[in-house]
């Protein structure tokens, strides 16, 4: 598979840093999932990783479904993407070694999700917005969804805000708000070199990796429990 | 047993007050954590219970060093014997103020935690969450303390996942703590006896406190009811 085209992968230094490519929106598809999941089951096996960080160049960091795509079988294809970002929120989980989300720019939807899914979240400051555009586009947000937001966005009125509402937020409101940990002044680049600076520090503590795993799913159990039967350690093979 | 070795309690006016005795680090070992659960169980009649100790540590955790020397099933009952503790004080019929005097780290950051108010030392001590960097896991209810008593999901992640030290005007500001005290440790304790001596006052039912914590917290009540003092089971041995 020819997954240099939907994402690259590079060390630097302790650091696993995994990019999408390209200027286009990164939409999820079976195919670009199946691509990340590969980078991050790269980084459990990349002797020395200590830190994951996911980047993405151009002016999206993902905008969601591949809404088009799906278009071509609607009932099937949803389900089938949907099964295969659950089985990549389940791996980050489930990942011995701190992540860190580098929101170069926009993230929307199940892009969104997939940012807040990470440990640390950094987020380009002058550009680029967090949308949960669900209600907008007139689609559900399905059970581990809900789960990973209610986990990652407790406070109840930022959540109605973002998912109710499908406010549109920017770094420095979404860090005053407490769902982005820093935003970051520049470019794309500007935000990658912050996330991975944040990611080394994180490696240089030197956990044990899969302690770090077993913290990270004892403190988001209930979504954890919604995803586990989908990541690439699941006993069996994952109900579509 | 000399149980006055290990805590001390003393009744000033309606409040029910344990010391942690000694400059040590006042491990939680059967030991202590036996005494601890007698001076608790002794508070019969108070209106409010404080939790303190002297010296440089409010607790260090539990005794690892006695552990690794322990017989495997004497191992065990260190972790029975804690979660019985957060059981008999979730089920205290009265409400509950920790008096952070020093260092809280690891088990004693949890003892912390499972009282109803937290007043801290203002210039000493820290709150510590040590599992990720002694690579130790977090056990199902202990994780649960948190999730209940730190529901900010960046909070939670900064303790349990970054293993922050957190001193107490940082810990105010997060809200995980209500109160941070200038002064020694004798200052702590008066500002967390005349906060429980105002919580007293209020003349509060025992019975209907102990049921509306339990209602308020119940997910962390539900894994460690079978371990209070007052388990119907708990003639049987627990299930560890």
């Amino acid at each position: 598979m020819a997954t240099g085209d939907l994402c690259t992968v590079e060390r630097r230094g302790r650091v696993h840093l995994i990019t999408l490519p390209g200027a286009g929106e990164h939409r999820l598809n079976p195919a670009l999932i199946s691509a990340i999941r590969s980078a991050v089951a790269a980084a459990c096996a990349s002797p020395g990783a200590g830190a994951l960080v996911m980047a993405a160049e151009g002016k999206f960091f993902c905008n969601g479904y591949d809404l088009a795509w799906a278009r071509g079988d609607p009932s099937g294809r949803i389900a089938a993407v949907r099964a295969a970002r659950r089985g990549l929120v389940a791996d980050l989980l489930a990942l011995p070694m701190p992540t860190v989300a580098a929101v170069t720019g926009h993230a929307a939807a199940a892009g969104c999700g997939l940012a807040l899914a990470h440990d640390t979240v950094v987020m380009r400051a002058s550009r680029g917005f967090l949308y949960m555009g669900e209600v907008d586009a007139g689609i559900k947000i399905i059970d581990y969804f809900g789960e990973l937001l209610r986990q990652k966005v407790p406070d109840a009125a930022t959540r109605r805000d973002l998912v109710m509402k499908g406010e549109k937020m920017t770094a420095a409101e979404a860090v005053r708000r407490g769902i982005v940990d820093l935003a970051v002044d520049g470019g794309v680049d500007d935000v990658v070199a912050a996330a991975v600076t944040i990611a080394e520090g994180l490696a240089a503590r030197g956990w044990d990796g899969e302690i770090v795993a077993e913290i990270r799913k004892a403190a988001w159990p209930e979504l954890w429990s919604k995803v586990k039967d989908y990541g690439c350690d699941a006993p069996s093979r994952p109900r579509l | 047993m000399a149980t006055q070795n290990l805590c001390t309690v003393e009744r000033r006016g309606r409040v029910h007050l344990i010391t942690l005795t000694g400059a040590g680090e006042h491990r939680l070992n059967p030991a202590l954590l036996s005494a601890i659960r007698s001076a608790v169980a002794a508070s019969a009649g108070a209106g409010a219970l404080v939790l303190a100790a002297e010296g440089k540590y409010f607790s260090n955790g539990f005794d690892q060093a006695w552990a690794s020397t322990a017989p495997r099933h004497l191992q065990a009952t260190m972790g029975g014997e804690f979660r019985g503790l957060v059981a008999d004080l979730l089920a205290l019929p009265m409400p509950t103020v920790a008096a952070v005097t020093g260092h809280a780290a690891a088990a004693g950051c949890g003892l912390v935690l499972a009282h109803d108010a937290v007043i801290m030392r203002g210039s000493r001590g820290f709150l510590y969450m040590s599992e990720v960097d002694a690579g130790l896991k977090l056990v199902d209810f202990f994780a649960e303390v948190f999730r209940e008593k730190v529901p900010d999901a960046v909070n939670r992640r900064d303790l349990l996942l970054r293993g922050d030290r957190m001193a107490a005007p940082e810990a105010v500001r997060r809200g995980i703590v209500d109160k941070a005290v200038d002064g020694g440790v004798e200052d702590v304790v008066n500002a967390a006896v005349a906060e429980a001596e105002k919580l007293a006052a209020r003349g509060w039912d025992g019975e209907v406190v102990a049921e509306i914590r339990k209602a308020a917290w119940p997910n962390l009540w539900s894994k460690v009811k079978d371990y209070g003092a007052d388990a119907p089971a708990a003639a049987a041995r627990p299930r560890l």
